[in-house]
């Protein structure tokens, strides 16, 4: 049935539970030290300043301002108990993941208090709400697209290639029409072709999934930027001024302090948000969800009740397809307009990382996504602060909690079984 | 993924074997034949090449329009396109029959382009090759690649103290260095904390390019400082420049001759190491492997760090070969697409070193040519990157290359093997 391709996956015999929690623990406990020495102690906080937060869009308007210090000392010691806790207490698998929510977040504050201390602009709670939201859309949609077809046992490294294709064609089409909807939809269509073509190589031609996938980028950046280099860079008036969605004001929800801009944005960004309980419920409430779900952790087992593997394999990689469509198209018409070369940036390997760091699971792949949406807007957050850090740190950031993440995580998180196994009726 | 040939047994009372020479005569003709599939996926990604530099022709595509009234405006500039296209993608890699009169160094200029082109590719591929073996993909070869770089362009520029050409020598080895200390981070990770190695390192990739563009190179130590507003670092000192190989007119050097020498010993080290035996192991079968007792993931971080190493080297190249067009500085597209390029090179050479090397000539070629190819018909150097793709896929799809072809496959072709 399975051929002898290699699957990273396929470890055996992790080391003993006990000893990731040890080593896991203490990671986050000497994390969670170091940020009481920067943050709680350093000389940014040390001087009695105060950091303000402002509740309201508007500059000056509802602020709050508490003690820096005092504040970054409890947020850091509440994250440095986290770590031991988990080392020493005997909780169970909730708890500990609510103890890791617990963590991030402390983590996080501790930080923001830092960097903002003594600043009299403060942190604008809304306008970073907004920004990490509006960061998230296309990681969102690139996990919930990769979560649809890793689900049903194909590996989808593909999504940034999605993105780029989505991309371009949507702003080529809308330039060209005139008309953001013909973008929206070409742009998903784009996707769910290159999706497809990703779906035909590994189930007819049984190709090394993850391997195919990079490759599919490849060609996907390739002919974008080829494209872009014939018709868009040539004749950018013509073929990449495209129109943009207009923003759908909710009325009632709109106006709510704080929360209030989430509620003004366009069509796509609607949908992403939308899509995260919308697939929770099919995938785990329907009866697609279940032969999703059958077929991606033992094909076998399915075809014998007689679900067609291969069919609904194709079918759900056409679907996850149209979702980094429209990821794709959020990063042109969506939001910034014009299309150039990789404009992705990795975003697509990103929201594979959040769905691995959600542990395969909607709600988890959205958390994680919120939080890399967070880490990717955190410069144009703190940039008006001067903080000591060089911006190329807080660049970085995003991808060096990537990589801490998926370490601290390690082996608990569990892939569908029967990823990256192509499978053959017979 | 590397094919194999499924060995047909012949079963009792089958018709006897056929002569050896009649036997490889007609499997070259059979989907089982790699020379021939390979070069039918060339063909086909050429072919799918040319249609895209047609559709992208605003020219042509209106000429189109009036087809059936007028085909031969369409299909002149058509055939114009393409064929002055990939006339000057080979003048560019191979050679030019106009200097068939000139200069040796006209003569050989194209060719010799192509083999500096290769270099790179060849330690890429390699480094893809070794890790793959090991049952990991290396995906991290553009953050390698630049910490290989950065290291060696610290030596090059910084320890002038360093007699003659023992500069060049520690260079090359803190370049290896670079790549070792990122790839040995990355399979330490994975051996001991089970942290899938494609997240880790594509996000390497992100994190070492933002670190080298935003940060290294605004710093005073790297920093030129006679190129203010630019991001390139101080040059290196001319004893720490990869010499020629084929004389100072001609573009190839020394870089080369250390790709064949790592060629030579990646494939002693596969065949005759008790480490390249253990990685193999390991990337079959770990479950096996572990019970054999070989350590698995002393196992894995070895295949890390060598492979981290080879893409060290890229970055040595890059910096310190005639190629670096920044008067031998780095700068930050110091990788220029090679780490990705090094996986399609792999595949194409089928994860075995000297497959490696041919197909780091071909894409070398392209490289080489789709310059020529940019600078006198205005065809983007993109086009390269999807045939480059496109021949992967169908090399990896033998299945498809015979479907198109209409090729026999090896059970059709001997009669009552397949009963």
């Amino acid at each position: 049935m399975t051929t002898a391709t290699v699957t990273p996956h396929a470890e055996v015999a992790a080391p003993s539970a006990e000893r990731s929690k040890l080593v896991g623990g203490i990671s986050q406990a000497v994390v969670g030290a170091f940020g009481l020495w920067a943050f709680a102690l350093g000389e940014r906080t040390s001087s009695g300043a105060d950091t303000v937060f402002g509740f309201s869009l508007t500059h000056g308007q509802s602020q709050v301002s508490v003690p820096a210090q005092a504040t970054a000392l409890t947020l850091s010691a509440i994250a440095l108990a986290c770590g031991l806790v988990r080392v020493f207490a005997p909780v169970g698998k909730t708890a500990l993941r609510w103890l890791s929510v617990l963590y991030i977040v402390c983590m996080v504050l501790a930080f923001l208090v830092w960097a903002a201390a003594g600043s009299s602009i403060g942190l604008n709670v809304p306008s970073i709400l907004e920004q990490t939201a509006v960061a998230t859309v296309p990681l969102v949609l690139g996990a919930m697209s990769a979560l649809v077809s890793e689900r049903s046992g194909i590996v989808n490294i593909a999504v940034e290639g999605q993105f780029l294709s989505g991309a371009f064609t949507a702003a080529l089409t809308a330039s060209m029409t005139g008309s953001v909807w013909v973008g929206l939809i070409a742009g998903m269509l784009a996707g769910a072709a290159m999706s497809s073509l990703l779906a035909l190589f590994a189930n007819r031609y049984m190709i090394e999934q993850v391997v195919l996938g990079v490759v599919i980028n490849v060609l996907a950046s390739g002919l974008t930027g080829f494209f872009y280099d014939r018709l868009m860079a040539l004749n950018g008036a013509e073929y990449n001024t495209p129109p943009i969605f207009n923003a759908l004001r909710i009325p009632g929800l709109a106006s709510i302090p704080v929360v209030g801009p989430l509620f003004d944005q366009n069509i796509v960004f609607y949908a992403a948000f939308l899509s995260v309980p919308a697939l929770w419920f099919m995938i785990y409430r329907t009866r697609w969800g279940l032969r999703t779900r059958s077929i991606g952790e033992h094909p076998l087992a399915a075809d014998t009740v007689g679900i067609k593997v291969l069919g609904l394999r194709y079918k759900n990689m056409f679907y996850a397809g149209l979702l980094s469509g429209l990821g794709g198209v959020w990063l042109t018409i969506g939001n910034t307009g014009q299309f150039g070369k990789d404009m992705s940036t990795g975003r697509g390997y990103i929201a594979i990382a959040a769905l691995i760091v959600g542990n395969w699971s909607p709600v988890g792949a959205f958390a994680a996504a919120v939080m890399f949406g967070f880490a990717l807007e955190l410069q144009t957050a703190l940039s008006p602060l001067s903080t000591p850090i060089p911006g190329a740190f807080l660049q970085m950031a995003p991808y060096l909690v990537t990589i801490f993440v998926v370490a601290v995580l390690g082996k608990k998180v569990r892939p569908p079984a029967a990823e990256n196994k192509p499978f053959k009726k017979g | 993924m590397s094919t194999q040939t499924p060995q047909t047994e012949q079963p009792q009372g089958a018709p006897p074997e056929p002569s050896r020479f009649s036997r490889i005569v007609r499997d070259l003709f059979t989907a089982e034949s790699t020379p021939l599939v390979t070069f039918l996926a060339i063909v086909l990604a050429l072919l799918v090449g040319a249609i895209l530099i047609i559709i992208s022709d605003p020219t042509a595509m209106r000429e189109l329009g009036y087809f059936f009234s007028r085909p031969s405006d369409f299909l002149n500039s058509a055939w114009h396109d393409v064929w002055h296209g990939y006339q000057d993608l080979f003048k560019g890699s191979i050679f030019d029959p106009a200097t068939l009169r000139g200069t040796p160094s006209q003569f050989f200029g194209p060719i010799t382009n192509t083999l500096e082109d290769a270099t790179p590719l060849i330690f890429g591929g390699l480094a893809v090759t070794i890790a793959f073996r090991g049952g990991m993909f290396n995906i991290g070869g553009q953050g390698m690649t630049i910490a290989g770089a950065i290291l060696t362009t610290y030596v090059a520029f910084q320890w002038t103290g360093i007699p003659g050409g023992l500069q060049l020598v520690v260079a090359v080895l803190a370049g290896i260095l670079g790549g070792v200390l990122l790839g040995g981070f990355v399979g330490w990770l994975k051996a001991k904390r089970g942290a899938h190695e494609v997240v880790v390192t594509i996000m390497l990739n992100y994190v070492m390019l933002f670190f080298l563009t935003n940060y290294l190179l605004t710093t005073t130590a790297f920093h030129d400082p006679t190129k203010a507003g630019q991001s390139i670092s101080k040059p290196a000192s001319p004893n720490a420049i990869l010499p020629h190989l084929f004389g100072p007119s001609l573009n190839t050097d020394i870089g080369l001759v250390l790709a064949l020498i790592a060629t030579v010993v990646v494939g002693w080290f596969f065949n005759r190491s008790k480490l390249g035996f253990e990685i193999r192991a390991v990337g079959l079968n770990p479950a096996a492997a572990r019970t054999n007792g070989i350590s698995v993931g002393r196992a894995q971080i070895w295949a890390m760090v060598i492979s981290g190493g080879l893409m060290g080297l890229i970055g040595v190249t890059q910096v310190l070969g005639l190629n670096n067009p920044n008067n031998n500085s780095l700068s930050p597209n110091i990788d220029a697409g090679l780490g990705f390029n090094a996986i399609t090179v792999a595949l194409l050479g089928r994860t075995k070193p000297w497959g490696v090397v041919w197909a780091s000539l071909l894409y070398g070629a392209f490289q080489a040519g789709a310059s020529v190819m940019q600078a006198n018909d205005g065809i983007s150097t993109d086009i390269i990157s999807v045939i480059e793709a496109l021949i992967v896929i169908f090399v990896s799809a033998p299945q498809l290359i015979k479907e198109i072809f209409r090729l026999p496959s090896r059970e059709a072709a001997v009669p009552g093997a397949a009963s």
